[in-house]
């Protein structure tokens, strides 16, 4: 292998990449996209959810509970009811989502000693946000019942995203879903492009070597997806604010073996397939998906079936968000992830080794 | 000028045989999206289940086994680790192998006894927001059930009975309610991967200049180009929708006469999509992208992962120009509540309307790549 021959492999590449400037700028403009809509457009977080109130008992003690509800941020009561009718249409026409209905006599009956019965219906066609809410006013009224004399306290921390904003948790997470996509399609059309347009042939009659044309391809892709974690991550930083107490030194080195990683699956996938329609459904199949749905991006893996968690553990993403989030909230290093780095590695030795072995079988 | 059928079948004939010819893509276009609604049908949920519990028990008596105990019978927390030194759970919370630690302090059970106050400490790793909201609410009530069926002369009366019900959904099975998305999220990649390429590819073959000096017009080139897509992706469409049902149980409470006609003209749409975008690249590289472009946006702003009500009202103006969207709003309510057309018909016009606009600025791009070849 000689670096002038990898050299001439990796500047005829990116001579090609920049006489496409529209696929260039997409390059760019693609992990834009995806944080300003996970940015901006939602955030995880239930707030301010549309609750109506039924109260009955017009009593100090109602108003304590009701206050409960809505100084708690999660809740803010967009109506007061004044029969049982009114129940059943704000759920219907959807004005709440949550109606709490507080009996008659709740103040005499809670100082009596009763256990008082209070009602709470949801709106369960959103099965997602009723959940939450359904636990958020579970945690109220526990709360509540404890202050009225019991003794054992629980009592919570959150660590690491104290206020438990979604961004935190989201920003350091699509971090690995950007690489994965820009990866996939970055690489996944190269090799395929060239046996398209018969170039290969012409490629193949060189002699250049597989080792050179794979890491040739590889080099300027490596440049672009570098330069897309640099934004990115300066973007989570100083646009959405979200804290980086780890090191940066480690992000960048595991950033880049998962980017071999990525980008050499990528050129497997586009040299064992040779069409390029087939590699991006491929690509799209293998990366991005899993990246964005078998991660523990957005859904815990924990509450996943046995099968599906074993199957995460060959999706290189959970690893990579596991890192990414380690170090943006929790500040913890090597010492405390070295399996994630070690999966991380064999992850791009093996893509790598697929890569070089499927384009050996069609030089020969 | 009328449209020449026999010129469309025979055009619709050779991309059947492109699409179908190869076993690769048969096996991605008819065992691809099976594999993938088991997989996402099973990934996709907001409730939890399995949390990773870690325990600090400095007290190690019959009374806080019981209540370690008690996490572990609701299903929702797993014992992944036990240990009486705290700096041990702070490990686990780091590596990220316990979401939730529980630390049950030395006088625990006397204090309980004896009437004393008394705490129990729950950290909560907040980097799984989502996760650490839910489990945290769950933790409080176990802790706080176990406080009032412990305290001394056998239970504390009082307190509040909460009682929950949730309406149109009892059980609050998100299942029932993302599957649905999952399944208009596959067929908008189906309908999109197979034609977001299709234009371009002909042009970067040279066989688009053949093609146009045929006397093929645009619109029955188009309409060849989209009968093929759009069978495949009917088969699709009723191969997972019958294995939602079967499978995951998903209650199909759909009237066809919703159904059939949302799902044509959302498949005519993803189709349309895919043609504008083929009909804009001049690579397939180009184009492959410029379709995850439309293909970001239109899954984030459908309301698959997040309620449209609770964005930001400009993304929510946004949603109205999504397909997905109105597919999605369709495809829940006939599948959950069994909702007739009176209620959807603004949905279904919506997709005709995005659909045929679609299809109108495909065909005008393709008249003027013609018109300058």
């Amino acid at each position: 292998m000689t670096f002038r021959r990898l050299w001439a492999v990796a500047r005829k590449e990116a001579t090609q990449l920049r006489r496409d400037p529209r696929s260039l700028a997409l390059a760019f403009a693609l992990p834009a996209t995806l944080l300003v809509l996970f940015g901006y457009a939602i955030s995880l977080d239930v707030r301010n959810i549309d609750l109506a109130v039924w109260d009955q008992s017009r009593s100090e003690a109602s108003r304590r509970l009701v206050s409960s509800f809505t100084s708690s941020g999660y809740f803010r009561v967009v109506e007061h009811l004044e029969a049982s009718a009114d129940v059943t249409t704000a759920l219907e026409r959807g004005r709440a989502l949550l109606v709490l209905t507080i009996p008659p006599e709740f103040e005499q009956r809670l100082a009596r000693g009763d256990r008082v019965p209070v009602q709470i219906l949801l709106d369960g066609s959103d099965a997602n946000t009723a959940t939450i809410a359904r636990n958020y006013a579970q945690a109220i009224a526990g709360r509540f019942a404890s202050r009225t004399g019991l003794l054992l306290e629980p009592r919570i921390r959150i660590w690491y995203n104290e206020t438990l904003d979604s961004r935190n948790m989201i920003v350091p997470g699509l971090i690995a879903v950007i690489m994965s996509m820009i990866a996939a399609m970055l690489t996944a059309l190269t090799i395929a492009r060239e046996w398209e347009r018969g170039t290969m042939e012409q490629l193949a009659a060189t002699p250049v070597r597989r080792s050179e044309v794979v890491l040739g391809k590889l080099l300027p892709y490596v440049g672009i997806g570098v330069l897309d974690v640099i934004a990115a991550v300066a973007a989570g930083r100083l646009v959405f604010d979200v804290p980086l107490r780890g090191s940066m030194v480690l992000l960048a080195a595991l950033s880049l073996i998962f980017l071999v990683a990525a980008l050499s699956w990528g050129i497997f996938v586009s040299a064992a397939l040779k069409s390029q329609l087939l590699a991006t459904q491929a690509a799209l199949l293998t990366t991005y998906l899993p990246a964005l749905l078998l991660s523990g991006f957005i859904f815990s893996i924990a509450a996943m079936p046995l099968v599906l968690r074993l199957i995460t553990l060959a999706v290189p993403a959970r690893y990579f968000v596991t890192i990414t989030r380690g170090i943006f909230l929790k500040d913890v290093g090597l010492a405390v992830l070295w399996p994630e780095t070690l999966a991380l590695v064999a992850f791009a030795v093996v893509a790598a080794g697929l890569a070089l072995r499927s384009f050996r079988k069609q030089l020969a | 000028m009328t449209l020449d059928w026999q010129r469309i079948l025979e055009l619709s004939r050779k991309e059947s045989v492109q699409l179908l010819r190869d076993v690769r893509t048969r096996m991605l276009i008819f065992v691809a999206p099976v594999i993938q609604l088991l997989m996402f049908g099973y990934a996709v949920r907001t409730d939890i289940a399995n949390t990773a519990l870690y325990v600090v028990d400095r007290d190690r008596t019959a009374e806080s086994r019981e209540l370690v105990d008690a996490f572990l019978t609701t299903g929702y927390f797993t014992l992944v680790g036990a240990s009486d030194r705290p700096g041990d759970l702070v490990g686990a919370l780091d590596a990220g192998r316990a979401v939730v630690g529980l630390e049950i302090p030395a006088d625990f059970t006397r204090a309980v006894q004896s009437a004393q106050p008394a705490a129990v400490q729950l950290l909560v790793d907040g980097a799984q927001s989502n996760t650490a909201t839910v489990a945290q609410g769950y933790a409080a009530l176990i802790v706080g059930a176990y406080a009032r069926t412990h305290a001394p002369g056998g239970g504390v009366p009082g307190g509040l009975d909460l009682r929950v019900r949730a309406w149109f959904n009892p059980t609050l099975e998100s299942r029932a309610y993302n599957v649905p998305g999952v399944i208009a999220l596959l067929i908008l990649l189906m309908c999109l991967t197979l034609t977001s390429l299709a234009v371009v590819r002909e042009r970067e073959f040279g066989t688009l200049d053949q093609l146009m000096v045929t006397p093929l017009q645009p619109r029955e080139f188009l309409l060849g180009k989209t009968l093929p897509v759009a069978l495949v992706a009917v088969v699709d469409l009723a191969i997972i929708t019958l294995l939602a049902v079967t499978w995951f149980g998903i209650p199909f409470r759909a009237p066809f006469l919703v159904m059939v006609p949302a799902s044509l003209l959302y498949i005519l749409t993803g189709i349309a999509l895919g043609l504008l975008i083929s009909t804009l690249a001049q690579t397939q590289q180009e184009a492959f992208m410029t379709m995850f472009l439309f293909l970001l946006p239109s899954i984030i702003l459908s309301g698959f992962f997040y309620p449209i009500t609770s964005m930001p009202v400009v993304f929510q103006w946004l949603t109205l120009a999504n397909p997905v969207r109105h597919y999605l709003t369709v495809v829940r309510a006939a599948f959950l509540r069994g909702e007739g057309l009176a209620g959807l018909w603004m949905d279904v016009a919506a997709l005709g309307v995005i659909g045929v606009a679609m299809m109108a600025t495909a065909l005008w791009r393709l008249r003027r790549a013609a018109g300058s070849a």
